[in-house]
């Protein structure tokens, strides 16, 4: 029975009133915190810099200076949205110039890693599952080595494989598909294992083959560890290749863009490639959400 | 089975003997490997998979479990530790352990101050920082419920944010010191622990909460006595998740710069400079440090949640 | 529809009251406003002549659940105490009086256990222990015995007949049980639902000293057909 509480559920105005002014409020808040944290951290460099020296400037001069810094401590939010138009509108997308280049870079080695990886670690989790052997001796390896900064092996990684002779995308898909792996495999051999006793037995009785139960019974119980395995692994992925970009010349991708900002003091490329790394995150997770939703969207929540 | 188990015993330390006279050839010391050496190392091998598969097949005893592991592991480093000395494998590509051990020993001191630059002033007291503020925000949250649907989802943007886009900006803040790289694991630790805490609050049941409203408890007396120890067991597996993420934080944050200490910094100049030996010894100091910082967690968390049944049956 | 509807009781203190009824029938929501754990859409509830809200501030009631609700992180003597810190009593006091409610419910011993070393019905009659602790005008017992099996439940309504006697507390017990309610109580508010509301009410002429022999007299048998024919009227409804 729906009662007072739930009809703001239909009334679209209502539900923007609980749901969206809170946030639009917040986000008006963080803007305007934003522009006054420029202000404030940008202004001593600019008394220092910019404005005349024998003290002539008022309040509006030294606003609008702050606002407009070309090497600002803190750009203004109108900074990076300026850059940020400029850069995807202003040139071809095939040129270093524009974001976009660098993102289809950073997303070519996530996306390749995250593949691999997620692959390496079904293939592995199902081994676990069906090998004692494996299920004792590796597992508990694999398991902590959750507690080690993987990431912290990037740079060997990369040299071994520069000295390999491999270069360009491959070691830093390989980066991005060791952080994938470990994740997936431990949510797998989690799920693959959760059927309980009875729905085990049940496909005994049926003399069902290993396969079978394991096609029929445990992959698709194991699909709801897998999902949020999945968002994780991919978030890692795209960590890991930004980081796989940074030791390799820093050419291109966003993690590269990040590096040559901070050598040259340009804070607003820092923020834009920032901004777009992080709907770059945004949206790589959001189609894994999407998948998932797609895929368990028959199943009662738990 | 008893005579299973002692089989089996026998044959993990044959193949633990077999490995010790393995190590006399004077092929491990550095000289040509000849044919002789090929056929003992692979009948090794085929022992060392034997004896595992023998000692993972056994019930009983819990520590079989941690003894097949364990042997595991000394079985790859025995093989690394051979296999790249008879096949000369280029130091720089992967270096032995035994070159790595004496690599830990003769650069102690540098060490020594990376760790405590790392590890004792970055991670910890970003560690310490961010779960605590992750904490703070996560019950005025509870004590104010509007907050919820505004904070949420901005908090939830600091998570969306690759951490190596916030590290190049900490450091134009904060510096090339410590203080930068703690700055980064602050905004990488705050959001599990609140989105954790959170979901500990909310932990406590209905009966509970019911029981404590008929006591005419006020809100504080109910979050210290009620609220706040359900809610430990959550917030104990976010401390662990954000102790890696520290670590992990940390060192990513020296790759983009650090005064001359550190273990990122130590990785990634002596990458550069191909001086794998030193950077392998740098992983492992931050592989052992993670490790043992996580188990000092779980021993924690089993003395203070040991009422939890997930700590009872673990 | 409303939970309930026209409902007009009035409990004297020493009474032990039985609420009895099927599912939907509204025993427990009524323990609950009485309790001040659901608020009155109309009309007026008066416990020692306040609100129920008053009452509670002044920690007139006892509440024992359905499950025990013991914090697993306390002790059963600390569970005991749990009231009496939050009332600001000192440790000593406390830990005294806790200790004499554990007697009575039959648990020396297990002080330093914890709840979830105990069985089902040593944990409730801990969840008893604490609820008399403070010594509340009122005792609230929601189905107090329902998750536990029926040689226990009898054991447990023999010791807390027993209990009552003792101290002639004002009780008012929710069950489902016939033969509970007509052994337990002095008088018997039969239910039934739709909306929720008092069919009956019985006065038990049963002598104050009970024992569980006493279930298979005649007066007993009685007494739980009067209940039993109420409830089949209300259901027929």
């Amino acid at each position: 029975m729906a009662t007072m509480t739930d009809t703001w559920r239909q009334n679209p105005l209502a539900r923007f009133q609980r749901q969206g002014l809170p946030v639009a409020i917040l986000l008006l808040a963080l803007l305007l915190a934003g522009y006054g944290a420029a202000w404030a951290l940008n202004a001593p460099g600019v008394i220092e810099r910019v404005l005349p020296q024998d003290g002539a400037w008022t309040w509006r001069d030294l606003l609008a200076a702050t606002m407009a810094m070309q090497r600002p401590l803190l750009p203004a939010p109108h900074q990076v949205a300026l850059d940020l138009w400029s850069s995807l509108l202003d040139w071809p997308l095939e040129s270093p110039r524009n974001l976009l280049y660098h993102v289809a870079v950073t997303a070519e080695s996530t996306l390749w890693g995250f593949v691999m990886g997620t692959a390496l670690g079904l293939i592995l989790s199902v081994c676990i599952v069906h090998s004692r052997t494996l299920d004792r001796a590796l597992l508990p390896w694999i398991v902590a080595s959750q507690t080690v900064p993987v990431l912290a092996i990037a740079p060997i990684v990369l040299v071994i494989l520069g000295s390999l002779g491999f270069a360009g995308v491959a070691p830093k898909a390989v980066i991005a598909m060791y952080l994938c792996f470990f994740p997936v495999t431990v949510a797998m051999v989690q799920g693959l294992r959760s059927p309980q006793r009875i729905e085990t037995e049940m496909l005994h009785t049926y003399a069902a083959s290993r396969w079978q139960a394991l096609w029929l019974l445990r992959l698709p119980a194991a699909l709801p560890f897998l999902f949020p395995a999945l968002r994780v692994g991919i978030a890692a992925g795209l960590v890991g290749a930004m980081v796989a970009e940074l030791p390799t010349g820093a050419q291109a991708g966003l993690g590269a863009r990040l590096l040559t900002g901070s050598y040259y003091g340009n804070t607003v490329q820092i923020w834009s490639a920032l901004v777009m790394s992080a709907l770059l995150g945004l949206t790589l997770t959001s189609v894994v959400a999407g998948v998932e939703r797609m895929v368990l969207r028959h199943r009662s929540q738990a | 089975m008893k005579r299973g188990t002692q089989a089996t015993a026998l044959l993990v330390l044959a193949g633990l003997v077999g490995g010790a006279l393995l190590l006399q050839f004077p092929v491990a010391a550095g000289e040509a490997p000849t044919p002789l050496f090929w056929l003992a190392t692979t009948l090794l091998a085929l022992l060392a998979v034997q004896s595992i598969r023998r000692l993972a097949a056994l019930d009983g005893a819990r520590i079989y479990g941690l003894l097949t592991a364990a042997l595991f592991g000394v079985w790859v480093v025995y093989f690394w530790q051979l296999l790249v000395v008879a096949l000369e494998v280029p130091r720089v590509l992967l270096p032995p352990p035994s070159l790595i051990l004496q690599a830990i020993a003769s650069h102690g001191p540098t060490l020594w101050r990376d760790f405590v630059q790392t590890v004792l002033k970055a991670v910890l007291i970003g560690w310490a920082l961010g779960s605590g503020l992750g904490f703070a925000v996560a019950v005025a949250i509870d004590r104010l419920p509007f907050l919820q649907r505004g904070l949420l989802p901005l908090a939830s943007l600091t998570s969306t944010i690759p951490l190596v886009a916030v590290a190049p900006i900490a450091v134009m803040w904060f510096g090339f010191e410590w203080q930068s790289k703690a700055a980064v694991v602050v905004l990488m630790t705050f959001f599990p622990m609140l989105v954790s805490t959170l979901a500990g609050l909310k932990a406590a049941g209905r009966l509970e909460r019911e029981l404590m409203h008929s006591y005419a408890a006020s809100y504080g007396r109910t979050l210290l006595a009620l609220r706040l120890p359900a809610a430990l067991p959550f917030m104990f597996a976010a401390l662990k998740v954000n102790a890696t993420l520290a670590l992990i934080g940390a060192i990513v944050a020296e790759f983009f710069g650090s005064p001359t200490s550190g273990l990122g910094f130590r990785i990634s100049t002596e990458a550069s400079r191909m001086n794998m030996p030193l950077v392998w010894s740098a992983i492992v100091v931050a592989a052992v440090t993670g490790s043992v910082a996580y188990a000092m967690l779980v021993q924690l968390e089993r003395r203070v949640a040991f009422w939890h049944p997930s700590v009872r049956e673990g | 529809m409303h939970a309930l509807e026209d409902i007009d009781l009035d409990i004297g203190e020493g009474e032990f009251v039985a609420l009895i009824g099927p599912s939907g029938c509204g025993k427990t929501t009524l323990m609950r406003v009485i309790a001040d754990l659901e608020k009155i859409s109309a009309g007026q509830v008066l416990v020692n002549g306040v609100t129920p809200h008053q009452a509670r501030l002044a920690r007139a009631y006892g509440y024992v659940f359905q499950a025990p609700a013991l914090f697993p992180w306390r002790t059963v003597l600390a569970n005991v105490t749990l009231p009496l810190q939050i009332q600001g009593r000192s440790r000593a006091d406390s830990k005294a009086i806790a200790l004499e409610q554990l007697a009575r419910v039959g648990l020396t011993g297990f002080e330093s256990k914890y709840p979830w070393q105990l069985s089902g019905g040593m944990q409730q009659r801990v969840s008893i222990a604490r609820a008399l602790s403070f010594e509340p005008r009122i005792l609230m017992m929601d189905e107090p015995f329902g998750a536990l099996d029926e040689i226990t439940r009898d054991r447990l309504n023999e010791q807390l007949q027993q209990l009552w006697q003792r101290e002639r507390r004002t009780v008012v017990f929710v069950t489902h049980s016939i033969a509970e309610a007509v052994y337990l109580s002095t008088r018997i508010v039969v239910m039934s639902p739709r909306p929720g509301r008092i069919v009956k009410v019985i006065d038990s002429r049963l002598p104050d000293e009970r024992h569980l022999g006493l279930r298979d007299t005649p007066a007993f048998i009685e007494v739980a057909h009067a209940v039993r024919e109420a409830l089949a009227d209300g259901h027929h409804d």
